[in-house]
């Protein structure tokens, strides 16, 4: 997926901060989601979710509800019958509602729709179901225990997007392994001069779309449609399709503005339940999640990790050796994923002679966990490069110097198999420690912090679009991408302007409809600019190619289209229209990916309040390597939203849980960053070095920063005396750490 | 019962129910989607409406208790001279992204612009605390706010 750039790029279109397309609508309170859409003759529904996190159901009784004056129907595991009704793209273990046994508090037992959702709600508490309690299994811990109970007999189906090979059958509650092994791992760890090795806790973290999961379902004999939040379109409909037997083309899904997503939208969620429940009433059905039940619908994976570095007295790293263990809640969702993600992110950037990475995924009666920005390297970045430079310490060099020594360089291998290193790390950290001035002297109880880490993106590289060129000079571009914020509209119009040589604003993107649009693989993986960006480049390409041909000229400019058109086809009428695909190139193979590494490079510097515990982020600074900016604000903007995220997963945010139960399931009490946690200097530095495997050089950006911020301010944290093994840096957790510094008369540093 | 009110300039009148909320009055007797539902107890400022020129969340906020008063979404914002200036700000500083949050915002700030509360960074920052954005990270909406009020960034 090589790109050359021939042509020298255009002003008003690539590499222009061009305003956003969708800014008007947005501003003006006229942009639709999923939840201002209504359909004739729509219902309300609810869902009636459990309590107990481990319990048989002995029984349920929906007469009650089923006679209250505007309910139409109440949705039970008795209803289907006929299908098989498990879902989940990776791991088929998801009931549409709770068979005979509820796994987390907050599953889904029955649902009801409603003329109004005050009725349906109020219908809720009519349902009566009986309950036996079951041993609850909360935590990885008790999970692993040889005689914990099973959460997931199984045995375990694959779903529809497994993409990791063939599953293994689970043992106890592991449902999926990722294991790297290279070099003589122990022999290295036996020749060490020094080695740093501890237990690391990562907590169950909630994404906070602030538009919670919606979906409006339309059941017309064989025919589903569904306006939905989701940032998958074409993934959810095969899913609904295999799941209500109908044929993929039977489905359509709309995907209208997205109300942000950060990965908690990927794949299926709320779609199998109200369909099912539109299939009973007869009626389209709208369901919306408050946030207490979308915290419960799908989070960030908790994980527990123990890890070991080696270094020599020369500075070279030599070996690592890591296991990890993730929360993935009652249903796989896409822990698989994220475990093999977070396998891959393990080891860091570094050149090393051996690691080892064993990685499980672990079932327990929680929500589910799923994709979150920067998965798996955020989980394990902050620890490995707090690892470094405690090894930097003890070995007398700057934390700075270390990177310099041991990261790998482009071309470089970094894992057997897959992509060589496709970014300047050593670039790109010397930007960000220059940013916090490095080097210069620190204020008193301050500390500065770097951090570098790479993530697997780009998922796997299937998109195509349509650009259809008009009379009049205007072209609409049809993709699958959904605009979840991002700017997708806005990038693609600036790809097929520049390719069509129109102005920007010529050029409409309208969103996803799996009816029209074609075939978009996600909305995710920072995949958007790079793959179907690409797709977009090609289809306008082909219909700049059928223009030169109509011309008789290379030169031909958008002011002679119309004539153009009339001289082809005969009237001011007709169309052009071209068609870009994307396609794992090479040898094909998923295992050989990533489509790109996304680079996670940031520095911090942090104040710490020795008498309260509380951490200040004074300065941040990232680094966006993308190749080529399509539109460097847009760019900046997304850095600074996962600058924001990484401050909120460093800082303040956890899911409570105990013995299975939420505690914290409000924004009241579960922190996300305000205004007030803006620092007082935040960089965001551009890298452009046309070395993605994108449109014109560019590759993708957005997520690299969160894991990047996340790892920075642990690492600034520790430069300030307070090594943390467990996140989020709480002034709680801060404070007792420095009292047990104190006591063991290492504190201050 | 019976509820008399200034939705936007316009008067209306609706049989409600005394429970109602503000903001399922507005957008589902209205049609006035603008406002937003988000964390249902006043923490992330998604459903912020005007209440005579007061910022509100329209999430906790009793229809019944806007009898009388004069209720300014953006939708009516919009319509206004004044909207022009902030459209332009919040656009060339790219200070939205997914749009969920941003009517909330601007009705937050529109009010405190008028009362001319902003004279510092710190007081943009502070008084835009309860209106949470998810996916900007804030900067390009302190740029644009900024801007507004006649203060540096």
């Amino acid at each position: 997926m090589s790109e050359i750039v021939e042509t020298p790029l255009r002003i008003g279109a690539v590499g222009v901060s061009v305003p956003r397309r969708d800014a008007a609508e947005k501003l003006r309170g006229k942009a639709q989601f999923a939840g201002d859409i209504v359909v004739p003759r729509m219902l309300h529904g609810k869902v009636l979710r459990s309590f107990h996190p481990h319990a048989r159901i002995t029984a349920i009784d929906t007469s009650d509800a089923e006679r209250m004056p505007g309910v139409v129907c109440v949705l039970t595991a008795a209803d289907l019958a006929g299908i098989d009704p498990y879902w989940g793209h990776a791991i088929r273990d998801r009931p549409i509602v709770a068979i005979d046994r509820v796994r987390f508090a907050g599953e889904p037992v029955a649902a009801v729709a409603a003329e109004d959702e005050a009725t349906a709600a109020a219908a809720l508490e009519r349902i009566q179901v009986d309950y036996e309690e079951l041993e609850v299994v909360g935590t990885i811990e008790q999970a692993l225990a040889p005689d914990a109970p099973i959460v997931n007999e199984g045995p375990l189906r694959p779903g529809l997007f497994h993409g990791l090979g063939e599953l293994a059958p689970a043992e106890g509650n592991v449902c999926y392994r990722y294991h790297i092994d290279r070099g003589e791992i122990e022999a290295v760890f036996a020749h060490a001069d020094f080695v740093v090795e501890g237990e690391y806790g990562f907590p169950a973290v909630y994404q906070y779309a602030m538009e919670t999961h919606t979906v409006v379902a339309q059941v017309e004999g064989d025919e589903i449609t569904l306006w939905a939040s989701c940032q998958h379109p074409f993934l959810v409909r095969a899913e609904i399709a295999a799941l209500f037997q109908v044929a993929i083309s039977n489905v359509r899904v709309i995907v209208p503005y997205l109300g942000g997503g950060f990965g908690s939208k990927s794949y299926t969620k709320m779609e199998p339940i109200a369909v099912a429940l539109a299939r009973k009433a007869g009626r389209p059905v709208r369901i919306q999640n408050r946030v207490a039940e979308s915290m419960v619908t799908t989070r960030r994976h908790g994980m527990r990790a123990r890890m070991r570095t080696a270094l020599n007295r020369e500075g070279r790293l030599l070996g690592r050796e890591v296991e990890c263990w993730f929360d993935t809640g009652a249903y796989a969702d896409n822990g698989p994923r994220v475990t093999a993600t977070a396998g891959d992110a393990a080891p860091g950037p570094y050149r090393w002679a051996a690691y080892r990475v064993d990685a499980a995924c672990v079932y327990t009666n929680t929500a589910p966990a799923g994709s979150y920005r920067a998965f798996g390297a955020t989980h394990l970045q902050w620890i490995g490069e707090l690892q470094v430079d405690e090894l930097a310490r003890r070995a007398g060099i700057d934390p700075l110097e270390i990177r310099r020594l041991n990261l790998c360089t482009p071309g470089e291998e970094l894992r057997a198999g897959g992509k060589p290193l496709d970014a300047d790390l050593i670039g790109d950290i010397e930007r960000v420690a220059e940013a916090v001035g490095w080097g210069t002297e620190k204020p008193a109880g301050t500390g500065r912090g770097l951090s570098v880490g790479l993530l697997a993106a780009g998922a796997h590289p299937v998109s195509s679009a349509i650009v259809r060129l008009e009379a009049d000079g205007s072209a609409v571009v049809l993709v699958g991408t959904t605009e979840v914020g991002q700017g997708a509209r806005t990038v693609f119009a600036q790809i097929a302007a520049e390719e069509l040589r129109l102005p920007a604003e010529r050029v409409t993107v309208r969103g996803a409809d799996t009816r029209f649009t074609p075939y978009d693989r996600s909305t995710g993986a920072s995949r958007s600019t790079t793959v179907a960006g690409l797709a977009v480049k090609r289809a306008a390409e082909q219909v700049r190619r059928r223009l030169v041909e109509i011309a008789g000229s290379e030169d031909v400019e958008s002011d002679s289209y119309p004539e153009l058109f009339v001289r082809h086809f005969g009237l001011a009428g007709g169309e052009l229209i071209g068609r870009g695909e994307v396609a794992p190139e090479g040898s094909g193979s998923y295992a050989e990916g990533p489509v790109f590494w996304e680079v996670c490079v940031g520095a911090a510097e942090v104040a710490i309040d020795e008498d309260t515990g509380r951490v200040r982020v004074l300065k941040t600074a990232t680094v966006a390597d993308v190749g080529r900016a399509i539109n460097p604000q847009l760019v900046e903007r997304q850095d600074e939203g996962g600058t924001l995220q990484g401050l909120g997963n460093a800082l303040y945010e956890e899911m409570v849980y105990e013995d299975g139960l939420l505690l914290n399931e409000t924004l009241l009490d579960y922190r996300v960053p305000t205004f007030e946690d803006l620092p007082e200097e935040m960089y965001c530095i551009i890298v452009e070095n046309e070395d993605g495997p994108g449109p014109y050089g560019a590759k993708g950006c957005g997520e690299g920063a969160l894991a990047a911020v996340t790892a920075a301010v642990a690492t600034a944290v520790a430069d300030a005396g307070v090594p943390m093994t467990e996140l989020p840096l709480t002034p709680e957790r801060v404070w007792r750490r420095i009292q047990e510094l104190k006591e063991e008369g290492s504190w201050p540093r | 019962m019976r509820l008399e009110l200034q939705v936007n300039g316009s008067p209306v009148v609706r049989e409600i129910e005394p429970q109602e909320l503000l903001l399922d009055f507005l957008r589902d007797r209205l049609g006035l989607t603008g406002a937003k539902r988000s964390c249902d107890v006043q923490a992330c400022g998604v459903c912020t409406v005007l209440v005579d020129r007061r910022p509100v969340s329209s999430c906790c906020f009793l229809a019944a208790d806007a009898e009388g008063r004069d209720v300014l979404t953006i939708e009516g914002l919009a319509e206004r001279p004044e909207f022009e200036r902030l459209e332009d700000a919040f656009t060339r500083h790219a200070a939205l992204q997914c749009g969920f949050c941003t009517p909330g915002m601007l009705l937050t700030v529109a009010a405190l612009l008028e009362t001319g509360e902003l004279t510092s960074a710190e007081d943009v920052k502070r008084s835009l605390a309860g209106n949470l954005c998810r996916c900007t990270g804030y900067r390009g909406i302190l740029e644009a706010v900024c801007e507004l009020a006649g203060v540096t960034a």
